[in-house]
């Protein structure tokens, strides 16, 4: 069948997509800090784009569960994950810097979180990766230039705290991130 | 200074002259958005320039995606009439279809949201600095599960079209933005409905810029009087097809 085609999150999707602690998909001790700017082709922050994240769990089960969203019965009100099952959903949206935070667990299996970039001015969302580290053979690094390949590896800054940051469109200065075509 | 509409109108037409011939010498349609579509101008500095990377990797990751259950909706989310003390203004509307995957089976069980403008064309969106009412009984978003066939239901208030700054004089169309997931993440899909015989679709650079328009016409809804209510709602169907390879598609 014929898809229907995307069209842009715009600038509104703020009261509606996110929701409160959707950067936490794990808390607590054994818990990666990975956080980072979005940019445009001037090299500027962009502060309206959202950002969606799914991996495997710690042990490599790529079955999510739900309960990202979970709700009061009550009141309506959005109460989130209830902490005992992984369900490897993440949505954040960029704050007035840009910036973002995500606090997970590292997936098992392929060493990889996928990204979902949404933003106002992009008109169809654009798929990336946050590899947790560089020195692995992996089917997709294994075939990009170094250049390339370094825009999909977040760099450690502590232990614990990775830095990755997307650019949406590169400048003379800066690679742009690589982007994932799954058609 | 800002752009006329002439000059954005010119630019539509032209990207689409361009598109139309390609699609007769090459035969190839294009069933999708342009991302690098200047005559939305916010696009210019927000889409890449490098070629998309073929994934290409039967195992990967995004071939499965995040699930959803009833704990993550509450019965009263598909109605967005109802989530306040008082009836909204405007005029009550259900929209209903079918999610379906590319091989046109039900995506069962699925988180869909939405969000819209008020009858007025205002968001409830604190940068929304449109000098339209907003609406203390409309908020203006919903979600539900998809159903055993793939449907979602929603009544809402039919939104106005609103102004923007692309250029001078642009108005939006009305729609209702749509947040849909797959059973793979490669299936995600944010898109906008449209209303049918909307007298902005020449105008409007987001609408146009999926440049094929029997494509562009796949974001449009149809009135269904069969799901008119009497003395109550106007209905309106809308189908949506995800896109993205996904696991066991070829099984």
């Amino acid at each position: 069948m014929n898809p229907t085609p995307s069209q842009t999150v715009g600038p509104f999707f703020g009261y509606a997509l996110p929701f409160p602690r959707g950067g936490e998909i794990a808390a607590g001790a054994g818990a990666l800090t990975v956080h980072g700017h979005v940019f445009d082709g001037a090299g500027q922050p962009i502060p309206d784009a959202l950002l969606e994240f799914w991996q495997a769990d710690p042990a490599g089960g790529r079955g999510g569960a739900p309960g990202t969203l979970r709700r009061d019965p009550v009141n309506g009100a959005i109460l989130g994950r209830h902490g005992l099952d992984f369900t490897g959903f993440g949505r954040v949206p960029t704050d007035a810097d840009g910036h973002w935070t995500l606090r997970t667990r590292p997936p098992g299996g392929r060493p990889y979180i996928a990204v979902a970039v949404f933003a106002r001015g992009l008109l169809h969302h654009l798929y990336t990766r946050i590899y947790l580290r560089g020195d692995v053979a992996d089917p997709l690094l294994d075939r990009l230039t170094p250049e390339r390949r370094r825009t999909l590896v977040a760099t450690e800054e502590r232990p614990g705290v990775l830095r990755f940051d997307i650019r949406i469109q590169g400048d003379e200065e800066h690679e742009e991130t690589v982007f994932l075509d799954f058609s | 200074m800002p752009d006329s509409q002439e000059q954005i109108t010119a630019e539509i037409v032209e990207s689409h002259r361009v598109y139309a011939k390609a699609r007769e010498e090459s035969g190839q349609e294009s069933r999708h958005v342009l991302r690098d579509f200047a005559p939305y101008r916010s696009s210019i500095l927000r889409h890449p320039k490098q070629p998309l990377v073929v994934a290409g990797d039967p195992e990967a990751v995004e071939l499965t995606g995040p699930v959803f259950g009833v704990t993550d909706v509450t019965a009263l989310d598909s109605d967005l009439t109802r989530q306040h003390v008082g009836e909204p203004m405007g005029e009550r509307i259900t929209v209903t279809g079918r999610v379906l995957d590319r091989a046109g089976r039900p995506v069962r069980g699925q988180l869909v949201e939405v969000w819209q403008a008020n009858a007025a064309g205002r968001y409830a969106h604190q940068r929304d600095d449109h000098p339209a009412p907003l609406d203390p009984n409309f908020t203006g978003v919903g979600r539900c599960l998809t159903d055993g066939d793939g449907r979602y239901a929603f009544t809402t208030i039919k939104p106005g079209p609103y102004p923007w700054r692309n250029h001078v004089n642009a108005w939006r169309p009305a729609h209702i933005h749509f947040s849909l997931f797959g059973t793979a993440f490669t299936q995600r899909l944010v898109t906008q409905m449209y209303f049918p015989g909307d007298p902005l679709f020449p105008y409007d650079p987001i609408f146009n810029s999926v440049p094929d328009e029997q494509a562009r016409q796949r974001m449009v809804a149809a009135y269904d009087h069969d799901l008119s209510v009497p003395e109550w709602s106007r209905g309106f169907t809308w189908d949506i097809v995800l896109d993205g390879a996904f696991e066991g598609e070829h099984r």
